[in-house]
């Protein structure tokens, strides 16, 4: 137990990520804009820091075809409250991520494929996307639709009889509408099933060692998941400019999966141009979630068998976190004969997660049951340079 | 009751066949702006989402980077 609780999850949701990351580039008809991007990334919260570069190159080719390989590297090294209350000590890992993407316009259609290939000492994730989108109505309208199959193998680190598979699929459809020369609207449906090994290796739940009397304390067990999950996100997203150089924006999604987890999430934005070259952002995010079916803090009793499904991940908890966000850009034209801009962004979030029924135990000398709930805030800091060509 | 769907149908898709565009391409150039993008850095909104996704248990519809907006 030398490392990790959450090393597997985390690279479960990377490979979740992945799968809709490929998926952006299929909303309109028309090519992305040819640039590079620089970015160093961190992330610094809840004992845990993670972070690393990440490079994208996009290259056009006769109007038609354009190409783009972004490389991604998290550094994590973790400290979390899983880690601390399962008594294993702090461990540092990296994940690196290859991604290779292709859009090829014809007409008012644009087809899209991408793959990518994500890899961390005890997980591999590969990702397959493709993807179509067609303009309507004088370009008014695009409709867009998108498959991606992952593939990720799971294994444990100190375990070499550990082997696990899982399979993703995801559906998407989407349409962008322009309502009036000034406002936009864009509503989004995905479907994604999971099916194969879900918990994380690393991670246990707790059980009070005598159901009748809890000052005998509690005792930690492996967790037990389904083996199949099946998820449906619906949202609806608009931005609409200003009479002045700036814009608003405002986005609510709404979450909804067969392990009984419902979830909320809405956004605000403005933004505001100021003298030519500067662009500001400010935002402010909230997000909540129930619980998922099978998760609790404190279990009476072990699993009775492998149906019998125990989890005491706070991803699965009853929680809701805000995020503030700060977004300063500047832009300048280039006389040069390899690019016509060039660009530095810096983007700051603040994110403040609150558990309702996750607690923190970390806290001695209390029964079980009756430690204070756990929240902790978290500094996200993205560091940006692009070129346009 | 059949033959005045099949007339509301057939209405509808003669109507829908002959929709303009109400925003017209010279009015266009507040769609075009950067500041109108719901997505306008790729790989720095991709790590956000990702941050996100990996502490919360929600996914999926975010929403995407494109707008349709014919501008180009």
């Amino acid at each position: 137990m030398a490392v990790t609780e959450l090393r597997s999850g985390h690279c479960l949701l990377a490979a979740v990520a992945a799968l809709m990351h490929v998926a952006v580039s299929t909303q309109a008809a028309t090519l992305p804009e040819e640039r590079a991007d620089a970015m160093y990334h961190r992330y610094d919260g809840g004992g845990v820091t993670v972070d690393g570069p990440s490079l994208l190159v996009r290259k056009n080719f006769k109007e038609t075809l354009s190409v783009s390989g972004n490389y991604y590297v998290d550094n994590i090294s973790s400290a979390s409250i899983d880690v601390i209350a399962s008594g294993a000590s702090k461990y540092t890992e990296e994940r690196t991520e290859y991604s290779l993407a292709g859009d090829y316009l014809y007409g008012k259609s644009l087809f899209s494929a991408g793959v990518t290939y994500s890899d961390e000492s005890d997980y591999q994730a590969a990702t397959y996307s493709l993807g179509v989108s067609q303009d309507f109505f004088g370009d008014l309208t695009t409709l867009s639709f998108g498959y991606s199959l992952g593939q990720d193998e799971v294994s444990q680190n100190g375990n070499n009889e550990f082997e696990e598979d899982i399979d993703r699929h995801s559906f998407r459809i989407g349409l962008n509408q322009v309502i009036t020369p000034k406002l936009v609207l864009a509503a989004n449906y995905e479907l994604i099933t999971d099916e194969g090994y879900l918990n994380n290796p690393y991670r246990s739940y707790r059980f009070l060692s005598d159901p009748l009397d809890p000052s005998a304390g509690y005792q930690f067990s492996r967790e037990v998941y389904p083996q199949t999950r099946t998820s449906d996100a619906a949202s609806l997203q608009f931005r609409y400019r200003l009479p002045w150089q700036a814009a608003v924006g405002g986005q609510y999604r709404f979450f909804t999966d067969d392990w009984g987890i419902d979830a909320h999430t809405t956004q605000v934005s403005y933004t505001h141009v100021l003298y030519q070259h500067w662009t500001v952002d400010v935002l402010y995010r909230w997000y909540s979630q129930g619980q998922a079916d099978f998760y609790q803090d404190l279990f009476l009793f072990p699993s009775q068998d492998e149906k019998d499904y125990r989890a005491r991940d706070k991803e699965m908890s009853e929680f809701s976190n805000q995020t503030l966000s700060l977004y300063v850009s500047y832009e300048r034209p280039l006389s040069w004969r390899y690019a016509y801009k060039a660009g530095i962004t810096l983007q700051y979030d603040r994110i403040s997660f609150d558990y309702d029924n996750f607690t923190d135990l970390t806290v001695a000398e209390t029964l079980p049951g009756d430690e204070p709930l756990y929240a902790f805030d978290a500094d996200v800091y993205k560091l940006l340079f692009t070129l346009w060509y | 009751m059949k033959r005045r769907i099949s007339l509301l149908t057939a209405l509808l898709l003669m109507t829908g066949c002959g929709i303009q565009p109400w925003v017209k391409p010279y009015e266009r150039q507040h769609l075009a702006e950067p500041i109108m993008r719901f997505d306008r850095d790729p790989i720095a909104g991709a790590y956000t989402k990702h941050v996100y996704q990996s502490r919360e248990s929600a996914r999926g519809a975010e929403g995407g980077a494109g707008v349709g907006c014919g501008c180009n």
